[in-house]
């Protein structure tokens, strides 16, 4: 067969699957550059090399052509694609003003089963601590 | 004894372009790419421990580098694998070191192992072959009936994952009948008994290597293991055929028709 001349390049990069809150232990293939599969990782002490369809298909989004990569505001009804110091200083200037207008309890926020436990701690954090509301839920009870 | 260290910078200086065997990760075991002889990456290549698919990446590996050579540390499980993919033309061995290592007691009475050692052994010892049939035994110790009964209670518990098909090194198929709606219906869990996983028993009939990763990865801990070896034992009395041993005799259930033999046994239904 030809060789291709393509530079040997394969190695696993342990991760932690996204998909849900029980947070399983992955290994994604990462082949030339492109993440292309999914083990299960076997030590793992949460998930012990087990997984649900979810978690063999994590690697499924990464290349995803309908993925975002950039975030977007809304200005006059459109999405326009932004950059993050632009996009956050929206969110902290709409929600503000909701507060400051309706008080704090006009604010609610929506941790993900796709965030890790911290950032779900941190979430809950800047609820309470300072917009100042318990408004706090949770995607899994959409 | 040489160590795997030494196997694996011996392979690469011989002109292999890549050794593909097991690296301690910070604590973690997982398959690693060996690439240079002179890699510090050389110091954390371990043998023993976690177990995976080789075959399954090796498949990969040479579709992905063609006119690349590759060296794998191999388990028994893991040579047959290779040797059975290699029949059915899904890896080509001449592109393929096989580095042997022989599993200890322990492996092969965890896994109730036929056979844990590869043909050629560079690394460990022989140990007897620890074959367990417990759970083989206790279920033709029941009626037909029973039978029934008790693999329906366990596979009650699947919550198809397709783990064992997405870890089995056997499982190479493009269009998988397990996806396929008019035999699988989606969205449905348990999947109907006992369709699904009959469809992959007989898949896996002259196939299947027995290395087990089927069972190690399934969250519902059904004996998937016993089932396919079952098979295979029918498989050997009645037609005399193991997966994964003699690479020139091929398995008697493979046939490779060309569309135009398709096409005529079609017309001929
Ligand atoms: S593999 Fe399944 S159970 Fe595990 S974290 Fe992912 S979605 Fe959750
Ligand atoms: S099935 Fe288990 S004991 Fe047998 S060769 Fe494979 S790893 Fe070793
Ligand atoms: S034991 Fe399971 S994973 Fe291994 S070859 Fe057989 S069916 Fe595949
Ligand atoms: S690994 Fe177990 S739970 Fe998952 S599909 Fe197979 S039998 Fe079902």
């Amino acid at each position: 067969m030809v060789d291709n001349g393509k530079e040997l390049s394969y190695r696993l990069v342990p991760s932690t699957c996204v998909y849900c809150g029980t947070g399983c232990g992955v290994l994604l293939e990462v082949m030339d550059g492109r993440v292309t599969g999914t083990l299960p990782q076997k030590d793992h002490p949460v998930s012990w090399g087990a997984l649900c369809v979810k978690g063999w298909a994590v690697h499924e989004f990464v290349h995803s052509e309908r993925r975002l990569t950039a975030p977007l505001v809304r200005s006059g009804g459109e999405l326009k694609e932004t950059d993050w110091d632009t996009a956050l200083a929206a969110v902290a200037e709409g929600l503000s003003r909701v507060a400051k207008e309706h008080g704090p309890d006009a604010v609610g926020f929506f941790a993900s089963a796709r965030c890790t436990n911290e950032e779900n701690y941190l979430l809950q954090k800047l609820a309470r601590a300072v917009v100042g509301t318990n408004n706090v839920d949770h995607c899994a009870r959409l | 004894m040489s160590d795997l260290k030494d196997l694996v910078r011996e392979k690469l200086k011989d002109g292999v372009d890549a050794f593909l065997c097991l690296k301690d990760e910070e604590g973690t075991l997982l398959p690693a790419l060996i690439t240079d002889a002179d890699s510090p990456e050389l110091e954390l290549v371990e043998a023993g421990g976690a177990r995976y698919p080789m075959g399954k990446i090796l498949i990969d590996l040479l579709r992905e580098y063609p006119g690349k050579r590759f060296a794998v540390l191999v388990r028994g499980c893991d040579e047959r694998a290779l040797v059975e993919l290699s029949k059915l033309e899904q890896v080509d061995l001449d592109r393929l070191v096989m580095v042997g290592l022989a599993c200890t007691a322990e492996e092969a009475r965890a896994c109730g192992c036929t056979r844990p050692y590869p043909s050629e052994i560079a690394l460990g010892e022989k140990a007897e072959a620890a074959p367990g049939r417990e759970t083989i035994e206790e279920v033709e110790a029941l009626s037909e009936a029973e039978r029934l009964r008790w693999w329906k209670e366990q596979f009650s518990r699947c919550i198809k994952c397709y783990g064992c098909r997405n870890v089995c090194p056997m499982c190479f198929c493009k269009d998988c009948a397990l996806e396929n709606p008019h035999l699988v219906e989606p969205g449905v869990i348990p999947p109907e008994f006992p369709s699904f996983h009959v469809i992959r028993a007989l898949d896996m009939t002259g196939r299947c290597v027995d290395c087990g990763l089927c069972e190690e990865a399934c969250p519902a801990d059904i004996p998937l293991r016993s089932l396919y070896r079952k098979m295979q034992e029918i498989m050997e009395e009645k037609l005399g055929y193991r997966a994964g041993e003699s690479p020139d005799e091929k398995s008697p259930l493979s046939f490779l028709g060309s569309e135009q033999d398709i096409e005529k046994l079609e017309r001929e239904q």
